[in-house]
């Protein structure tokens, strides 16, 4: 049997976006899968060696759960994204799911590719410097060449 | 049953009872069995999934109470 190839597309960076990228690509390279995430957009934030900046946002999310019901104009208020995030985390930490931290390590680990827009990184004018080592910078062919050959892809 | 190695993958979530199973596997030689003890209910199928698609016989798979056992033959 020929190894099987799955492709992923992220382009989003909010905590709870991060985690289907991260979550099927370590998965599938542990079923032996060769896997290659193409990050763009706000899914290349999700590279950078701090990822402390990755929130949650309970505004224009209705089915996110809330222990109190709570009207958009709360949601809306300063330090409700922050104070989000950290019961997300400590939510994520108590049930024993991953941190996006461990599950990136671990794609790297288990061989998984990560490829980073080149057009983005000049969109954004973000630094190279703030991403972790590794990452193979490119455009939209440079996916293609590998997602055209691949049993999953996946646009996240 | 006999076993080379138990991988603790209690109170973890999904995926990680997979990943740990295949960096465990990874320390083992061919042949060997490798004791796995979970609490997570996704497992059961995901052990399944796993044995099938890498190769590693799942010689079994049986709950204890509320956590569950599989044991792992590496290929």
């Amino acid at each position: 049997m020929s190894q099987k190839k799955l492709a992923i597309i992220a382009t989003k960076g909010t905590l709870d976006m991060a985690y289907p990228p991260f979550i099927l690509a370590s998965t599938a390279a542990a079923l032996d899968y060769e896997v290659q995430i193409f990050f763009t957009f706000y899914g290349l934030t999700l590279l950078r060696k701090d990822l402390s900046g990755v929130k949650i946002s309970p505004l224009a999310n209705p089915a996110m759960p809330m222990p109190v019901p709570m009207p958009v104009l709360v949601s809306a208020l300063p330090g409700m994204e922050s104070m989000a995030t950290m019961m997300m985390k400590q939510k994520i930490k108590s049930k024993g799911v991953a941190s996006i931290e461990d599950l990136r390590a671990a794609c790297i680990e288990s061989g998984v590719k990560f490829i980073g827009c080149e057009m983005t990184v000049d969109l954004f004018d973000f630094k190279r410097e703030d991403f972790i080592d590794g990452i193979e910078y490119g455009g939209a062919s440079t996916f293609f060449e590998f997602a055209g050959n691949t049993d999953i892809c996946l646009f996240v | 049953m006999d076993f080379n190695k138990e991988l603790d993958a209690r109170g973890l979530n999904c995926p990680l009872p997979i990943l740990k199973t295949k960096k465990a596997l990874g320390e083992l030689a061919s042949g060997q069995v490798l004791k796995v003890v979970s609490t997570d209910a996704g497992s059961v199928k995901d052990m399944e999934a796993f044995a099938k698609q890498t190769g590693n016989e799942l010689l079994g798979s049986e709950p204890q109470g509320k956590e569950y056992v599989f044991f792992l033959k590496k290929k």
